[in-house]
C-alpha cells in the first residue's frame, strides 16, 4: 500500500466515520429515551436524501436550503413516529419495533411511488476540493459531511450536558418513572429525542445524497451498519457510538480498499460478534436494559 | 363426566376430519397460480410455527429467514453437487440448519433481549453475505444463487412437479412436523421453555440449565426452518441470497405478531390471513406497487389495536357462543326441576 493510497483511505474513512456517527448517534438517542429499536432509521436517512433529490436536483433550490429542509422534514417524520406509533406502544418495546417496520415499508413505498425504483443521480453542488501534498484528495462535498458531523455532534453533546432539556433527556434514558416523578414531562422529552434522532439521520442522508446515488432501498445497509455500531458501542452510550463509528469506518474502509466490500461487511459483523462474546453489553454499555 | 369428554373428543375428531377434507379438496378449487401460492403457504406455516418454538423461551431471533436459507442451500447443494436423493438431501439440509443453530447458540445466548435480537440479525447477515461473496461463488453461486436444483423425483409414478402433488407432499411433511412441534411444546421440555420465558432466574435457581434449553429450542426451531427451506428449494428449483434477506424475516415476524404467539394456532392464523390478504385481496385490487405500504399500514394498525394478535379474537368469539349456550341450558334446565 503506497503512502498516497494510505492517506486517501484515511480521508475516505474519516468521511465514512462522520456519516455513520450521525446515523448511529440518532439511533442510540432514540433507543435510550424511547426504549425502541427503530428499524426505520435507515429509511429516515433515505428520506433525507430524497428531500435533496426533490428540492435540489429536481427543483433547483440551493444545496444547503435543501439540506436544511431535509433536516426539518425528517425531524418532523420523527415527531410523527413518536406521536402515532411509539407513544401508544410505550409499554410494548417489541410493538415499537414492529410498528417501525410498518413505517419503514410505508416510507419505502412512498419513495418508490414518488421517484421510481431506479437510482437517482444528484449532481455535486461544488467541484472544489482539497489536495493534500501526497496527492490524496478530499472533495468539499465530503468535507461538508465531516464538518456537519463535528458541529452537530458537539452541539448535541453540549446540549445534553449543559441545558435543562439535556438533563431531562438523560434522566429519562436512565429511569423513566423516576424522571417523571421529578416533574419531567416524558412526552416532551420523547418528542425532543425523536426530533433530534431523526433529524441527524435526515441531515446525514441529505448531505450524502450527491455522493451515493439514492435509491428507495438504500436504508437497509445503513441500518445494518447502525446496528453493528451501537451493539459494539453498547446500547445507550452516545460516546461509545461515536468512537465505534470511527473505529468501524476505518476497519471497513481499509478492508474494502485492500480486499473487497463484501469481505469488509463480513469482517465488521464478525468483529461485532466477537465483541459480544467477550463483553455481551458492548464496549461502553452499562448494565443491560431489556 | 365421561359422556361430555367423549363428546369433546368426538368433536375434535370430527373437526380434524373436516379440516383434512377441506385441505385435500382445496387445491382442486383453485387456479394454477393459486395452487403455487398454496404450496408456499404450507411451507410458510411450518416456517412460522418453527419460529414460534423459539419465541416460547422469550427470545426473538432475526436470523430465522437465513436459517431457512441454510436448509435450502444445503439441501440444494447436496442434491445437485453430491447427487444425493432429494428426500435424503432434505433431511441433510434440515440437519445442517440445526447444527448451525447449535454453533451459533454459543455466541448468541450470551445475550438476551435486544442484544440477542440484533446479535442474531448480525449472525444471519454474515451467513447471507457468505453466499453473496465473490470468493465463494464456486460453492454458493454468488448473488445469483444456485439454479437448476433437482426436483423431487417421482414416487409410485406420482409426478411431484405438479403443484397439486407437491402440495400433498408438503401437507404430509408439515403436518407431521407440526405434530412433533406440538408434542414438544406440551412435554416437560416445552413447559421448561415457558418457565425460562417468564422466570428465568427462578428456573435457574431450581436447577434448570437455561442455556441448554435455549439452545435446544433454537436447534429444534432451526431444524424445522431448514426443512421448510429444503421443501422450498426443491419446489422452486433455485435459491438466491436475497430470497432470505431481512424483508423475508420481516414477513415471518409480521405473521407471528399479527397472528399472536400465545397459542399454537396463532401464527398459523396469522400466516393464512395475511397470505390471503396479500395474494388474493390486494392482488385483485391491482395495486402492486402500493402493496408494501398497505402491508405496513395493516401491520401498524394490528399492533396498535390488536396487540395480542388475531388469536385473541378467538376466545372472545368462543366466550360469546358459550355464554349463549349457558343461558339456553339454564332456560332448558329450569322447567325440569
Amino acid at each position: 500500500m503506497t503512502a498516497e493510497l494510505f492517506l486517501q483511505t484515511v480521508v475516505n474513512a474519516t468521511y465514512a466515520a462522520s456519516y455513520m456517527a450521525l446515523i448511529a448517534v440518532g439511533f442510540v438517542l432514540i433507543f435510550g429515551v424511547m426504549g425502541v429499536v427503530n428499524f426505520a432509521h435507515g429509511e429516515l436517512y433515505m428520506a433525507g436524501a430524497y428531500v435533496v433529490v426533490a428540492l435540489y436536483a429536481d427543483q433547483g433550490f440551493p444545496f444547503f436550503v435543501a439540506v436544511a429542509a431535509g433536516l426539518v422534514f425528517v425531524g418532523l417524520l420523527g415527531l410523527l413516529m413518536e406521536l402515532a406509533l411509539f407513544r401508544p406502544l410505550r409499554d410494548n418495546p417489541l410493538g415499537g419495533l414492529i410498528a417501525s417496520i410498518g413505517f419503514l415499508l410505508i416510507l419505502q413505498t412512498v419513495a418508490v411511488l414518488g421517484f421510481g425504483v431506479r437510482m437517482e443521480n444528484v449532481p455535486p453542488s461544488t467541484q472544489e476540493k482539497i489536495t493534500f501534498m501526497d496527492g490524496a484528495v478530499l472533495t468539499y462535498q465530503r468535507l461538508y459531511v465531516i464538518l456537519a458531523a463535528i458541529v452537530l455532534l458537539t452541539a448535541l453533546w453540549v446540549f445534553l450536558r449543559k441545558s435543562k432539556f439535556g438533563w431531562a433527556l438523560r434522566a429519562c434514558s436512565q429511569d423513566r418513572e423516576a424522571a417523571a416523578l421529578q416533574g419531567i414531562s416524558i412526552n416532551q422529552t420523547a418528542r425532543i429525542a425523536m426530533f433530534i434522532g431523526a433529524a441527524l439521520a435526515g441531515v446525514a442522508g441529505a448531505l450524502t445524497a450527491p455522493l451515493v446515488s439514492p435509491t428507495p432501498f438504500m436504508g437497509h445497509s445503513v441500518v445494518v451498519t447502525a446496528f453493528i455500531i451501537i451493539i459494539v458501542g453498547g446500547l445507550g452510550s452516545l460516546e461509545g457510538a461515536v468512537l465505534v463509528a470511527i473505529l468501524y469506518a476505518f476497519v471497513h474502509t481499509f478492508v474494502t480498499t485492500i480486499y473487497d466490500g463484501t469481505l469488509a461487511n463480513i469482517v465488521g459483523l464478525l468483529l461485532m460478534l466477537a465483541v459480544l462474546i467477550v463483553r455481551p453489553t458492548g464496549l461502553f454499555g452499562a448494565k443491560e436494559r431489556a | 363426566m365421561p359422556r361430555s369428554e367423549d363428546k369433546a373428543t368426538f368433536l375434535w375428531v370430527l373437526g380434524f376430519a373436516l379440516l383434512a377434507v377441506v385441505l385435500v379438496a382445496l387445491p382442486h378449487l383453485l387456479s394454477f397460480s393459486q395452487q403455487e401460492i398454496l404450496v408456499l403457504l404450507v411451507i410458510n406455516v411450518l416456517l412460522v410455527c418453527s419460529y414460534r418454538l423459539l419465541t416460547l423461551t422469550g427470545e426473538w431471533s432475526l436470523a430465522h429467514a437465513v436459517i431457512m436459507g441454510v436448509g435450502a442451500y444445503a439441501s440444494g447443494l447436496c442434491a445437485k453437487d453430491l447427487g444425493l436423493p432429494v428426500p435424503i438431501a432434505m433431511v441433510v439440509g434440515a440437519a445442517t440448519a440445526g447444527f448451525l443453530a447449535f454453533l451459533l447458540s454459543f455466541p448468541l445466548f450470551r445475550m438476551k433481549g435486544f442484544y440477542f435480537l440484533i446479535g442474531s440479525f448480525a449472525a444471519g447477515e454474515v451467513i447471507r453475505l457468505m453466499w453473496k461473496w465473490s470468493d465463494l461463488t464456486f460453492l454458493f453461486g454468488g448473488p445469483k444463487g444456485i439454479k437448476r436444483i433437482p426436483p423431487m423425483p417421482d414416487i409410485f409414478s406420482i409426478d411431484f412437479y405438479e403443484p397439486v402433488n407437491y402440495y400433498y407432499l408438503c401437507l404430509i411433511v408439515v403436518s407431521i412436523s407440526l405434530l412433533i412441534l406440538y408434542r414438544i411444546e406440551r412435554s416437560r421440555i416445552g413447559l421448561t421453555f415457558h418457565a425460562i420465558h417468564w422466570q428465568d432466574k427462578l428456573a435457574e435457581s431450581v436447577g434448570v440449565d437455561t442455556f441448554r434449553y435455549r439452545m435446544l429450542a433454537f436447534v429444534i426451531s432451526a431444524f424445522f426452518a431448514g426443512l421448510a427451506g429444503a421443501l422450498y428449494a426443491h419446489y422452486v428449483g433455485a435459491v438466491a441470497p436475497n430470497r432470505f434477506d431481512v424483508e423475508e424475516m420481516v414477513y415471518i415476524l409480521i405473521w407471528a405478531i399479527v397472528g399472536g404467539t400465545a397459542t399454537f394456532y396463532g401464527p398459523i392464523i396469522g400466516v393464512i390471513a395475511l397470505t390471503v390478504l396479500n395474494e388474493v385481496i390486494l392482488r385483485s385490487l391491482g395495486v402492486d406497487e402500493m402493496r408494501p405500504m398497505l402491508y405496513g399500514g395493516i401491520l401498524i394498525i394490528s399492533i396498535l389495536f390488536l396487540p395480542d394478535g388475531l388469536e385473541s379474537l378467538l376466545p372472545k368469539i368462543k366466550g360469546w357462543f358459550a355464554g349463549r349456550k349457558e343461558r339456553r341450558d339454564a332456560l332448558a334446565d329450569q322447567p325440569a326441576e
